[in-house]
């Protein structure tokens, strides 16, 4: 079994672009599932389920998605084999902009759209800038010189991507891209053992762990100030 | 990594002055580089302490290989011309949606050529165009062939996020930035690292305004841009600044552009122009056309003589539409003699 996994920010067109280059992988006889995670919760497993592929949905609840992921991927990685997948494709919730739970020696793609405005690369961390493939979605809708310009904006954060332009709508580029995912030689068995590319976020502080009243007395743990005056202010 | 070696003795100085490009990288990559110009590149990120990696999520692995690939990358941009060198776009035959092969002789269109390609909807002008695009070798549905210059094409095409074959111009695309028409060229103009940027975005502003019926400033948002300014603008950037070789048009709609000039803007900056039409001014002014169905090309088509004298007499009756459409614009009352008038400036 391969597996790929799929980040990008929320509404960023994931979904479609996945659901189009599955019935791409389709036409090649081959058996795709995916997982979705999510936080509180998704009606995308129901468009997997209509369009015949094997789903299985995992919301994060009170944790953040990205934590919940690593936490689970194993067992995610274990119903993939017995559903007898060529290919796992797991898709993320995306939610921070910073974390992305990408493993190394995985397949990893992050979904960008068009209309998410220029400066929208560079304010995304380790999720687009330890992608192997950098797909941007929604270009139909935007004029070409807004196409390169975003596109020479994502390659300059992760120069080393591949940079698909992908409609999630018609489909357009979605075949291009399902050449891509799947090495018949490669076999995922386990992850045991494998590393994330990149550490998540640190956390644990007193909101972490239910704390709703406002006050520095009720902040406790790793808590940090904002430098109202200090660099990087105007 | 061609450049690894030569790049790890250079200080930071050294590398703005070669690369000045480098300064949106490190600035798009939340590296500060005020006061380490003397500093290697191995130096400045050492000096990046642990919780600022943390915090901007950093990895100084990984930059140190990216600086290096886009060194290359850019290098490599840069030294191309402006058309990326195809000359000469060759598709050659495979099979339609039954798996029949398709019966046509390869075919070649050359720089500042117009193609247009017609089928009903669902045909498969859409894969067409995505075959081309992808620079198919066999390994699409439609089991095609695309050569460029007579060569197997080279893997950038498929991959590099600069140097992508086709532009695509279509009827519902739009400006989402809020900047004027200036800025926003010079957004476009510096992404493609172009030299002598003012008299490139002058050039375009004035093309552009010689396809719009109503000419616009540089100073308008391009938000505030009407649909027929709109599109002028995005041609004439499209035909002017984009690196692609091929532009894709999905029909031009008439309100308030000249279309014959848009083309001939598109031809005159050597591109290869493919047009996906119906409309029998646009679908005559190319040379050939290309006709699809079941998801095959059925035959391609050279514009007959014939033909052309019927363009003619159709772009006389766009040009009675368009004096009209400039009457009513500007309050007058349209008279039965306006049917036989040419529009002389339009």
């Amino acid at each position: 079994m391969n597996l790929v996994t799929f980040s990008g920010p929320p509404s960023s067109g994931k979904t479609s672009v996945i659901l189009k280059t599955i019935k791409a992988l389709k036409e090649r006889g081959l058996k795709v599932g995916v997982v979705k995670f999510d936080a509180l919760s998704t009606d995308d497993d129901i468009l997997y389920e209509k369009a015949g592929v094997p789903v299985r949905k995992g919301l994060s609840g009170a944790l953040c998605p990205d934590h919940y992921f690593v936490s689970n991927i194993e067992e995610v990685v274990e119903w993939g084999k017995g559903e007898g997948l060529d290919l796992l494709i797991t898709e993320s919730a995306g939610l921070c902009n910073r974390c992305s739970p990408y493993i190394k020696e995985i397949k990893a793609i992050c979904v960008l759209d068009n209309l998410s405005g220029i400066n929208t690369p560079k304010k995304i961390g380790p999720m687009l800038k330890m992608a192997d493939i950098a797909i941007i979605t929604k270009g139909d809708i935007v004029s070409q010189a807004e196409r390169e310009v975003f596109a020479s904006r994502v390659n300059m954060v992760n120069p080393g991507a591949i940079v698909m332009h992908v409609n999630g709508l018609n489909g357009q580029g979605a075949f291009e891209l399902s050449t891509l995912l799947y090495e018949k030689e490669e076999k995922i068995d386990s992850l045991k053992g494998k590393k994330l590319r990149f550490s998540m976020p640190a956390a644990l502080c007193s909101y972490c762990l239910g704390e709703t009243r406002i006050g520095e007395s009720y902040q406790m743990g790793n808590v940090r100030k904002i430098d109202m005056n200090g660099k990087g202010q105007k | 990594m061609k450049n690894g070696k030569r790049l790890k003795a250079r200080k930071i100085s050294q590398l703005l002055e070669l690369y000045p490009f480098l300064t949106t990288f490190f600035e798009d990559n939340l590296i500060n580089i005020e006061g380490k110009a003397d500093l290697t590149i191995s130096e400045l990120l050492s000096t990046i302490d642990e919780d600022e990696l943390e915090d901007k999520a950093l990895d100084v692995e990984k930059l140190t290989t990216n600086i290096s690939d886009y060194i290359d990358q850019m290098i490599e941009f840069l030294g191309e011309d402006g058309n990326n060198g195809v000359a000469k776009l060759t598709i050659l035959p495979g099979r339609n949606k039954t798996g029949e092969d398709e019966n046509f002789d390869p075919i070649e269109i050359n720089k500042s050529e117009i193609i247009s390609i017609v089928g009903p909807t669902g045909s498969g002008k859409s894969r067409l165009l995505a075959d081309i695009e992808w620079t198919a070798q066999e390994d699409t549905p439609t089991m095609r062939k695309i050569l460029i210059n007579d060569e197997l094409p080279d893997k950038k095409w498929r991959f590099s996020s600069s140097n992508k074959l086709v532009a695509q111009l279509s009827q519902n695309m739009n400006f989402v930035m809020d900047l004027t028409v200036k800025e926003f060229l010079e957004l476009h103009a510096k992404s493609r690292m172009v030299e002598e940027e003012q008299s490139v975005i002058d050039k375009i502003i004035n093309e552009a305004n010689k396809l719009a019926g109503e000419k616009f400033d540089p100073d308008t948002p391009v938000t505030s841009l009407s649909g027929g300014q709109s599109r002028a603008l995005m041609i004439a950037d499209t035909a002017i600044l984009s690196s692609s070789p091929i532009v894709l048009i999905d029909e031009i709609e008439n309100a308030g552009i000249d279309r014959k000039k848009a083309l001939q803007l598109l031809v005159g900056e050597e591109k290869i122009v493919l047009m996906a039409t119906h409309d029998p001014l646009l679908a005559l002014m190319g040379d050939k056309r290309i006709v699809i169905n079941n998801g095959g090309i059925k035959k391609l088509i050279k514009t007959s003589d014939e033909e052309k004298d019927i363009l003619s007499g159709l772009e006389k009756m766009d040009s009675v539409v368009q004096g009209m459409r400039k009457k009513l614009r500007y309050g007058e009352l349209l008279s039965s003699e306006d049917l036989m008038k040419e529009n002389k400036n339009a």
